[in-house]
């Protein structure tokens, strides 16, 4: 391994100012972030959002218009070479040859990554061992489980032991328990100094993130853990109401006082109030009020989807959403 | 709820085999008019199999399938006169406008002249779409495609809807205008079939099978499916998960422990016994914790704990 720059008082990734325009279009508009070594950071934001802009310019593939930023000690404008040598990158969809055999898409990436020969043998193993594929390295990758996959294409995408991975939506569609074990593999990581990156549209791969952005017309818009942005970055607060007709409901509701928004739900409707104990008799009054059946009404917890919908539309005044 | 005269699809026993795996294994279900119904599962669960044997373009090994009335095997024409089937990559043509897609799709189906144009504003204005007609769907962001897809899909008024993982790779705001559609689609009594892989986004149908490796795990809404778990769940934040994670991964009376990005999600036989003796350990351990918080299961806590770690394909 060549020799590790010194980081930014142990950030693996800072990003002051960074601009990127395509002629008169801003796609990241001043951005600025700081990620520790060893955090498991999540970035969001809907399509067109700024969200592949910015991680081209942190994986040293586009250059920034203006602003700066590092990735594990390298500047990606000037030293873009240095940074791609030191990041990883997985997609679910797009790493792996599904026509090759296991061990075949192990030395392709391997060399790709240029790992030193006298490492390949350890890095190989390690890469096995790493994705339980002991033992199945002839199989033909487009045969294997989804959790397999999964843990191969990660393992590819570490075999240069790079400081910082850059993860894309990588557990979509693989089952609930291959899931966890990806994430505890992804934890187990970070532990040992590794700093990922993740961007998804998935809120169940958000919640294993240690922070998070949400990035929206090009801005970071909120920045915090999980739990924090449900408690802070909600308008109000979030009622389930199970009542009858539901499609006459919401369209009552919409013109009900102290209702912000409400959406049908499966079974129920979600309600977005300002304040959920005074709000509960008075939701109940106005439904009986216009003839709806009512039953249980409660305050539930936000979820991450609730946050990211409740920052984008807030701002979104009635414009166009996505390019 | 087997209404029958209700029901809008019925599958029973549907089975396929490919070379090296049964893919759907003895399946059935039912679909009322007005209902929207998910088939939930992972990769390799046999989610558009079932689709496409509904679609009547691939007919199953075992089993019969009617869907508005008309058996899919022998009068595949009937019923597709009554469906609409998205598949995951919609054909929509890119170099034509959002216009010219959709009259195309009317074409394909038969639609009257007469009856295009008023279909298609009102499905574009429900799509919140209006603005965007004369926009090549090439330049659409990826949630538009879906929604342009699915008006396509309902240009001849279909009484039922197939639909194949339409939110996949879709944002959640775009998401949720797309689940608004179909909210507004089964109030005017079409049945609605749709798969995903986000056991999240079951919660939005009003019926779900749970499907794993070709099999059905449960059927039933949402809520009866949380309740089915028969186990408590707990949620712990702290400034330090890892620490957490290593106080109580051993604790006596844990049957799953996920680590988060701030903190941990716990299924436990005793809610009420566990809190406190968790509370305990982690105050003797002096880990910084936010009080220990009974939630509701999710329908992933539901599947992990009905497959077990048998669905982990190996043995760590």
């Amino acid at each position: 391994m060549h020799r590790e720059p010194m980081l930014e008082d142990n950030n693996s990734v800072v990003i002051e100012n960074l601009v990127k325009q395509f002629g008169d279009f801003v796609a990241v508009d001043r951005i600025n972030l700081k990620i520790r070594k060893g955090e498991v950071f999540g970035f969001l934001g809907p399509n067109g959002a700024g969200k592949s802009t910015t991680i081209r310019m942190l994986c040293g593939l586009l250059t920034p218009t203006s602003g700066r930023a590092q990735v594990a000690g390298y500047d990606v404008g000037r030293q873009p070479e240095s940074v791609r040598q030191n990041i990883g990158y997985m997609s679910q969809k797009f790493s792996l040859y599904n026509d090759l055999k296991v061990i075949e898409n192990i030395r392709l990436f391997a060399g790709l990554y240029s790992v030193p020969a006298n490492q390949l043998k350890e890095r190989i193993e390690w890469a096995l061992e790493m994705a339980n594929l002991k033992g199945q390295e002839n199989l033909i990758t487009g045969t294997l489980p989804g959790g397999w996959k999964q843990r191969l294409a990660l393992g590819c995408a570490v075999l240069h032991k790079p400081p910082v991975i850059f993860l894309d939506e990588p557990t979509s569609g693989v089952d609930p328990i291959s899931r966890r074990q990806f994430w505890d593999l992804i934890h187990h990581m970070a532990e040992e100094g590794v700093t990922v990156f993740v961007t998804t549209h998935y809120m169940e791969e958000a919640e294993y993130c240690n922070r998070l952005a949400l990035i929206f017309r090009g801005e970071i818009v909120a920045l915090g853990t999980p739990s924090e942005l449900k408690q802070k970055s909600m308008k109000g607060e979030l009622l389930l109401v199970e009542c009858e007709p539901l499609g006459q409901a919401v369209e009552v509701l919409q013109s009900a006082p102290d209702v912000i928004d409400a959406a049908v739900f499966g079974n129920a409707l979600h309600l977005v109030v300002r304040d959920a104990t005074a709000a509960v008799p008075q939701v109940q009054k106005y439904l009986s009020d216009h003839r709806i059946t009512v039953g249980r009404i409660e305050k539930i917890r936000p979820s991450l989807e609730d946050v990211f919908v409740s920052l984008t539309t807030a701002r979104d005044s009635g414009k166009e959403r996505t390019a | 709820m087997t209404d029958q005269p209700q029901s809008a699809i019925v599958a029973e026993g549907l089975t396929k085999s490919f070379p090296n795996v049964r893919a759907v294994d003895h399946l059935s279900f039912d679909v009322h008019a007005g209902e929207i119904f998910g088939l939930v599962g992972p990769d390799g669960a046999g989610k558009t199999t079932t689709l496409r044997m509904l679609a009547g373009i691939m007919p199953p090994d075992e089993g019969t399938a009617r869907v508005a009335g008309c058996d899919v095997v022998h009068d595949p024409e009937g019923a597709k006169h009554h469906l609409s089937y998205m598949p995951q990559r919609f054909g929509l043509y890119e170099d034509l406008t959002v216009d010219e897609n959709i009259r195309f799709y009317a074409d394909l189906f038969g639609v009257k002249k007469a009856e295009r144009e008023d279909c298609a504003t009102q499905l574009l204005q429900a799509a919140g779409m209006s603005e965007f007609r004369k926009r090549l769907a090439g330049k659409l962001s990826g949630g538009m495609k879906q929604k342009l897809g699915l008006v396509c899909a309902l240009t001849h008024r279909p009484k039922v809807i197939l639909l194949d993982e339409p939110t996949t790779g879709v944002d959640p705001v775009s998401r949720r205008d797309f689940w608004r559609i179909l909210y507004e689609l089964a109030a005017e009594g079409v049945a609605i079939l749709t798969s995903t892989a986000y056991l999240d986004e079951a919660e939005r149908c009003h019926r779900v099978a749970l499907l794993h490796q070709g099999k059905l795990l449960f059927c039933d809404t949402p809520a009866n499916l949380k309740a089915k778990l028969g186990k408590g769940v707990l949620s712990v934040t702290s400034s330090e998960p890892r620490r957490l994670r290593d106080q109580l991964e051993h604790a006596i009376g844990i049957s799953s422990l996920v680590l988060t990005g701030d903190g941990l999600h716990i299924v436990v036989d005793d809610a009420a016994r566990r809190i406190p003796e968790f509370e305990a350990r982690l105050n003797n351990a002096h880990v910084p914790f936010n009080a220990i918080q009974q939630v509701t299961p999710t329908i992933e806590d539901l599947f992990v704990d009905a497959v077990g770690s048998g669905a982990s394909f190996h043995a760590s």
